[in-house]
């Protein structure tokens, strides 16, 4: 802690937000401090080039900081909204989580045998392309719940990822760690346990990072584009991409601007997850 | 030294033939031929080096005495036995480091033993000796990453011996250290060797190394590849660098392989090889000043 507090790069990083921050309250309370007659001829302007005269473009018609952080105080203590913070967390995790313990075998399965890659990749390569929110309406319609659609989108989101990275990672592992280990008497089962797996594991973390942050996008909008799935715990209940959703449709603009943070937070905390435990398995890469 | 009998395994130096080998790559039309009736022998419990220009097919030579790859015509054979596949009783020691970069040292230098499943506690005493020999033993918990170059060797050098192979193949193994580490590196190897007497088959472009090395010098061709000449370098072991240098015939022995070499170089600088010119020109500068 007091390492971090002496730590110039901390402070920047603070200044940082904080300088972001004020710009914002300003940009937002535009509307009141154009009011005077001294800004007549820049308000004239900006409805000559197509926005509205009264406030600065896009910023003067976001909520302010206090604002938002007002609203935010009152849905603080409402518990659906940490029910949303729940379901969109348990959606992102059971989707990524499914995608690793398929993808990752997948991927190797491609990597090592030859037949796995004729028979599976094709498929697989002609699936990839559709985005996964093409996906929404199929999965509504095939999968018995809401929630499982919702779920198997997510997944769709980290598995192709995943896969590929995973893929990519073993095929390019240096055939003189296979030569060595050949010679050195090791059976194929060891090859693959001591020279395989962990030679792919750093792909496979970077894999899962960048699949946990589709994941996120992925999520937000199946909420929206699902009507929340079953909204347990109230209306604000169904997952924040639809507390956006809501927060939008009650024209609560400070609502909406919370649930983005939200998912800010939700999205850093969980690669922030994964970079932590992305060290712990990989520890000879920081090890330079 | 006795604590150090009591450890090591007794060591059986092979001898491997090379019998009117060639190995070409490639479909019909495309065919190249990489190496073409070589025949050489790597003599028991010395120590061959192998020096030919680079991209002479000297790797190509590794990988079919390995036996990753098999040869179009000719045998292998090891004390008699042909060469069909990787063994152990053949290490091959690779250009640049082939460590495993997740294992740290000790885990590199025990992966023979663990991978056959031999991990006894003569095996374990045996890679504290060698871990001590080639003088890691403070860094037995690190990574290949946080090695220098030199210690990356020296764990490699002891992760092929603690399989106690017949022989040691080693494919440019010093190539991209610094000068000072190299010549250090030399002087350790040789007396590595000296001690224990194994088959070592050594490659290298280098003719310095060559020299310092070897008690049997392979001077190759250009591609595709055979033996030019056997030259055989009676210098008394053990060996010092500062002895080498001052050594008339180590300098004889070194003008000899030259001439060949540049022989070579000139032959296929008449063909267009831009790797010759630049061996021409620099073997004409060293036969000036020598």
């Amino acid at each position: 802690m007091k390492k971090m507090l002496s730590n110039p790069a901390f402070w920047r990083g603070v200044a940082s937000i904080a300088v972001f921050l004020i710009l914002w309250e300003i940009g937002s309370r535009s509307k009141q401090w154009m009011a005077p007659e001294f800004f007549t001829p820049f308000k004239e302007f900006l409805g000559a080039m197509g926005f509205k005269k009264d406030y600065l473009p896009w910023v003067g018609a976001v909520p302010a900081p206090s604002a938002v952080l007002d609203s935010w105080t009152a849905v603080f203590v409402d518990t659906s909204y940490w029910q949303s913070w729940y379901m969109s967390f348990f959606r992102v995790m059971s989707g990524f989580i499914a995608a690793m313990i398929i993808g990752i075998p997948f991927g190797l399965s491609l990597a090592m045998s030859r037949v796995a890659h004729g028979i599976g990749f094709p498929v697989f390569e002609v699936l990839r392309p559709i985005p996964p929110l093409a996906w929404v309406p199929a999965s509504i319609i095939f999968w018995p719940t809401q929630e499982s659609a919702i779920t198997f989108i997510t997944f769709l989101g980290a598995f192709y990822t995943i896969v590929i990275n995973v893929l990519g990672g073993a095929r390019s592992i240096d055939v003189r760690y296979f030569q060595a280990a050949q010679s050195m008497g090791a059976s194929r089962a060891d090859i693959f346990r001591r020279v395989i797996l962990p030679g792919t594991l750093p792909s496979i973390v970077v894999g899962s990072a960048v699949g946990m942050g589709i994941t996120w996008e992925v999520v937000v909008a199946a909420e929206m584009i699902s009507g929340g799935g079953s909204q347990i715990g109230g209306t604000r209940g169904g997952g924040l991409g639809f507390f956006i959703w809501l927060s939008y449709v009650g024209g609560s603009y400070e609502q909406i601007v919370v649930g983005m943070i939200s998912i800010g937070i939700a999205g850093f905390v969980s690669s922030e997850l994964l970079r932590w435990g992305g060290r712990y398995v990989t520890p000879w890469l920081k090890a330079r | 030294m006795n604590e150090a009998a009591t450890v090591r395994p007794h060591i059986v130096p092979g001898e491997i033939s090379v019998q009117g080998v060639s190995k070409s790559y490639g479909a019909i039309h495309f065919r190249k031929e990489v190496v073409h009736d070589c025949s050489f022998t790597i003599e028991r419990a010395k120590l061959t080096v192998m020096v030919g220009p680079s991209g002479c097919g000297k790797s190509t030579l590794i990988r079919l005495l390995a036996g990753f790859e098999q040869p179009t015509a000719g045998t292998l054979t090891l004390d008699g036995a042909r060469i069909t596949g990787p063994d152990r009783d053949r290490l091959v020691v690779f250009q640049e480091t082939a460590l495993f970069p997740w294992m740290t040292t000790w885990d590199n230098i025990l992966y023979g033993p663990r991978a056959r499943g031999q991990l006894t506690k003569e095996a374990l005493e045996f890679g504290e000796f060698l871990l001590v020999k080639v003088g890691l033993q403070d860094f037995r918990d690190k990574y290949p990453g946080q090695l220098s170059g030199g210690m990356q060797r020296r764990a490699e050098l002891a992760r092929a011996m603690i399989n106690n192979p017949k022989v040691m193949i080693l494919d440019e193994p010093f190539r991209g250290l610094d000068a000072m580490t190299k010549e250090l590196m030399w002087e350790y190897y040789a007396r590595l060797f000296e001690e224990n007497r194994r088959t070592n088959f050594f490659i290298t472009t280098d003719i310095d190394e060559a020299v310092f090395l070897a008690d049997r010098m392979l001077v190759m061709s250009n591609i595709p590849t055979q033996v030019r000449a056997v030259i055989d370098v009676d210098l008394p072991r053990p060996r010092k660098l500062s002895d080498l240098v001052e050594s008339d015939r180590a300098n004889d022995i070194k003008k000899q392989a030259l001439s060949i070499l540049h022989a070579e170089a000139m032959r296929s600088f008449s063909r267009g090889s831009k790797a010759a010119a630049d061996f021409v020109e620099a073997y004409l500068k060293r036969a000036s000043r020598v």
